[in-house]
């Protein structure tokens, strides 16, 4: 009775709710994205979950045809880490932001991901509470004027890759809104992880921060501004192709093939298992270094779902499938006779 | 040889008092598991520190453990021990105001020199200055007599004095007839790792019963005969326990998985590593990062088409507040377990109190109502577990029980079940049928909205803590819809009524006196309504253990009565309530000092009240 898997379209995604985000919102095209995204992947959308908490972005459940839950600020990766626990058997996505996910309920995230919980957790980063009209965030810069920091913020950012990376994630990664082919291919692979996956997606609040992503999206400086990183690759970007990431140790420098003697064999090449360069990476940021995009990190461990599931097999084995009756009347038991 | 004298007596309290690492709580759980085998009634109460081993040999680092066992029926840890065991200065200062003039003494000799007396705040050592002549003291040489029994065993002195609560517990099954089978059998399976171990504690234990019957100072042993239990299979059992079990039984019975999400937290503790142990039952737990991941974590997987539970104690509550807040809006079962402590804030974390009555029922944003439970003593927590699973399942609702830390350690035989048919059925039902199909549409008697497991093909929807359109669950700001779905929240809640039996009336149908009581004061109140009726007077009881709904026949009995005593460890919770809805005037019976009511407190009231 399922919906056939194989022949499905974005169209079988989109939910019969209008969508209410402010016209211009990064978020059409990453609900885009994710609908074509699910069409492809194989799973019947019956299988299909998504998890959200508070703020713009948590609205997302309500506008994709399958099941979801649209929870409280900050609390999505416990509620969708106790429904893919007891249903392993469910594909269980994450909708989160920068406010929800690293503010209210970077506890939650920091667990979920460290017991690598089979959920794909997509956090849209625009640096502003947009929801509650326009506040910092956790992501907002040093110093950045708005409603409620009018003389500038003293909060020092937090960078979620590294958060993630310090969280022992096991699958670590970072698209753009607007860029479809690469942020679709991320989401694919997040997607066969078996592990908690993060997904950092740059997006745009057009109201509140606008441009906060310009330095990478726009057309005329991105080759310049931004990495994609590829396992095995000698990690290269600019226009030209011909700049590149040369490695001293733990510090990174920007190097110009050709220049002074530099080849491609004195590049870094990119290594997903690398934990090490996976965090020298993360910390890449304008002006001096360019922002990677792409697998920060990919290492595979033991889901903490299958390892509950396991202990529960194991127990029935060992112990024999429950037997209530014994279990009650275990222990120290006398009888009263007439 | 020594000729001594057998006394029967047909109740007796004992108390083991000591420091938090002398062996206390083991040396009680014996004693009650004991006395318990033997077929007398009994009711325990623990009492212990929070500080884990408080220095030793100082007033708060004493851990006490009282039994009260009967050839009758009994219903409370008794008020005032007859025979208090003291290992140390401190554990006798700490609780010789609550033992009656006459009352045995059993102390340790050895542990009453200089630096334990100075420890203790005492100036003269009060077995040689005359202050304790109004008891009958039994001074023993524990410690010297212990490590000299074990001698020949090879262990360090250290571990030698370590075996002295087993030497004590010996002189106790003497003293009052006991078997040592149940204990030496407990001695040999929880030491079988160190044979040497098994061996010290048995030698210490069997020498303390060999001194007894020596010894000159031990003239008179006492038995309590068995009590007149009805037939069957009994256990003795801690609240705690039969929470876990009463949770296992009903996912059982409904064949839905318990997914348990909870957070470390005294006294509920047990809770989770009790269910820990039964993962053959396909039970999950799940120790989350905190309490709201604990609770939210316990949604996520009602949502997935499990039951969702999780257990704390007040400030857990207090962080899952908004959780629970979010399973009244989107109608999905979860049960709360809350096993009360004294408050606020972190309060005494291992004292008992019942002052979480008005959070559970009004802690939370909106109008949110959840059915609320209370077990009414130990065993009784068994089938209030199993009916919040019942409750939250037919009705789609949060349930709360409020347990209490009295309740949770305390402990009494329990009557089991000789098959599976006598427990209750549970008949969960998830919705599969596509036709007409919408996720807020009610059941016509329990307004319940359907439960629909994700996965099922055809039926996806989304749900939120956003307000809900009646009927379609889309999110909704019309004033009219608001109106009517917190009105049907409310009656859903209500109509809980019709599965919430009559209160059944102890004592006379109409009368002067009539005693309300909830929870965990159940065997307090009881006794001393009887001891109070048996001296004429006219005085009933009533036992709350639904709180939300109330029983319908509540008000009515209210009023059939010249005045109204509503007993409470807080301030007048379930009193409020009574006053609000019934408008009686009740008058309240307030204790908050961490402890339980002593029937003779219940019974000076109650003469009070009907003079």
């Amino acid at each position: 009775m399922s919906e056939k898997a194989a022949t499905l379209t974005k169209k079988d995604f989109e939910s019969d709710q209008i969508v209410r985000w402010c016209p211009g919102c990064g978020d059409y095209a990453i609900l885009t994205s994710v609908q074509t995204v699910f069409a492809e992947l194989g799973i019947p959308k019956e299988q299909l979950v998504i998890i959200s908490g508070i703020g713009c972005s948590s609205r997302f459940p309500y506008y994709v045809d399958c099941y979801g839950f649209h929870t409280i600020h900050g609390r999505a990766p416990a509620i969708a880490t106790g429904l893919k626990v007891s249903r392993p058997d469910l594909s269980v996505w994450v909708v989160t932001g920068d406010g929800d996910g690293l503010s209210i309920g970077g506890n939650h995230l920091l667990h979920a991901l460290r017991r690598n919980v089979n959920l794909k957790i997509l956090l849209f980063n625009n640096r502003i509470y947009g929801l509650t009209k326009g506040q910092t965030s956790p992501t907002s810069e040093y110093g950045k004027k708005t409603k409620s920091t009018p003389m500038g913020s003293v909060d020092r950012p937090i960078n979620p890759i590294s958060v993630a990376l310090a969280a022992e994630a096991t699958f670590v990664a970072r698209s753009v809104d607007v860029f479809n082919a690469h942020l679709r291919d991320l989401l694919h692979r997040a997607s066969r992880h078996d592990g908690s996956a993060f997904v950092e997606i740059f997006q745009n609040c057009n109201i509140f921060n606008d441009d906060a992503w310009i330095g990478v999206t726009d057309r005329e400086r991105r080759d310049d501004a931004v990495i994609y990183l590829e396992h095995g690759k000698p990690m290269r970007f600019g226009k030209e192709g011909n700049r590149g990431i040369r490695l001293n140790g733990t510090r990174a420098e920007v190097v110009e093939l050709g220049k002074d003697g530099v080849s491609e064999s004195d590049l870094a090449v990119h290594d997903e298992a690398d934990e090490s360069l996976a965090y020298v990476l993360s910390r890449f940021a304008p002006p001096h270094f360019p922002t990677p995009l792409g697998v920060f990190r990919r290492v595979e461990y033991p889901s903490y779902q299958s390892s509950v599931a396991e202990q529960i097999r194991s127990a029935k084995e060992k112990q024999g499938e429950g037997d209530l009756l014994a279990l009650l009347q275990a222990g120290d038991v006398w009888e009263v006779k007439r | 040889m020594n000729v001594k004298q057998l006394e029967s007596l047909e109740t007796v309290v004992v108390r083991f008092a000591g420091d938090s690492g002398d062996g206390v709580q083991i040396t009680g759980d014996q004693f009650t598991n004991t006395t318990a085998i033997q077929g007398n009634d009994l009711a325990t109460l623990p009492d212990f520190p929070a500080e884990i081993r408080a220095p030793a040999g100082t007033l708060p680092g004493v851990s006490g453990f009282q039994i009260h066992f009967s050839s009758n029926e009994i219903f409370t840890p008794g008020d005032q021990p007859d025979v208090l065991v003291a290992y140390n200065p401190a554990a006798l200062k700490a609780n010789l105001r609550d033992l009656p003039p006459s009352g045995t003494i059993v102390v340790d000799v050895d542990a009453f020199e200089a630096r334990n007396l100075t420890k203790a705040g005492y100036k003269s050592n009060p077995l040689e200055d005359g202050s304790l002549t109004a008891y009958r003291v039994l001074a023993v040489p524990l410690t010297s007599l212990t490590v000299k029994t074990l001698e020949a065993v090879e262990l360090t002195h250290k571990e030698r004095v370590r075996c002295k609560n087993f030497f004590a517990l010996g002189m106790m099954y003497w003293l009052f007839s006991r078997s040592l089978d149940a204990t030496l059998a407990f001695i040999a399976d929880k030491f079988k790792k160190n044979p040497k171990f098994v061996e010290a504690n048995s030698t210490a234990l069997k020498a303390g019963y060999a001194y007894c019957d020596a010894s000159e100072v031990f003239q008179t042993r006492f038995e309590v005969p068995p009590a007149p239990q009805a037939p069957g299979l009994y256990r003795n059992i801690a609240g705690n326990e039969a929470l876990a079990l009463g949770l296992v039984a009903a996912s059982h019975r409904a064949k839905v998985p318990i997914f348990f999400g909870s957070y470390p937290i005294t006294p509920a503790s047990e809770v989770l590593e009790q269910l820990a142990r039964h993962k053959n039952f396909g039970v999950v737990t799940f120790q989350a990062e905190d309490e709201i991941a604990a609770v939210t974590s316990a949604i996520g997987a009602s949502f997935g088409g499990s039951l969702g539970v999780t257990a704390t104690s007040g400030p857990g509550v207090a962080l899952k507040t908004e959780g629970i807040g979010l399973a009244v809006m989107v109608e999905l079962p979860l049960v709360v377990l809350n096993i009360q402590r004294a408050g606020p804030s972190t309060g005494m974390p291992t004292k008992t109190e019942q002052a979480d009555l008005l959070q559970a029922l009004f802690g939370r944003n909106g109008e949110a109502p959840v059915a609320v439970l209370a077990p009414a003593t130990p065993s009784d927590c068994f089938a209030i577990a199993f009916e919040a699973v019942r409750i939250a399942t037919k009705y789609m609702v949060p349930v709360f029980v409020l347990s209490d830390g009295y309740v949770a350690n305390g402990s009494e035989p329990w009557k089991l079940p000789r098959s599976l048919d006598q427990l209750p059925t549970i008949d969960v039902k998830f919705h599969t049928k596509r036709e007409g199909f919408q996720p807020y549409t009610r059941d016509g008697a329990t307004l319940a909205r359907p439960w629909v497991k994700p996965g099922t093909p055809g039926l996806q929807h989304r749900i939120g803590g956003l307000e809900k359109a009646d009927g379609t669950g889309n999110i909704s700001y019309d004033p009219d819809n608001h109106q009517r779905m917190v009105s049907l929240r409310a009656e859903k809640v209500q109509r809980i009524v019709q599965d919430v039996p009559d209160l059944e009336v102890f004592g006379p149908k109409r009368g002067k006196l009539l005693v309300v009581g909830w929870g965990g004061t159940y065997g307090a109140i009881h006794s001393a309504v009887r001891r109070s009726q048996a001296q004429g007077l006219s005085v009933a009881q009533i036992h709350l253990r639904y709180l939300n709904p109330f029983p319908a026949n509540l008000g009515d009995l209210l009023k059939s009565y010249e005045k109204v005593l509503v007993p409470e460890l807080n301030m007048g919770q379930l009193r409020m309530l009574l006053r609000a809805r019934y408008l009686v005037d009740a008058v309240g019976l307030n204790k908050v000092q961490g402890m339980p009511f002593k029937v003779r407190e219940l019974m000076a009231r109650i003469q009070e009240m009907i003079a």
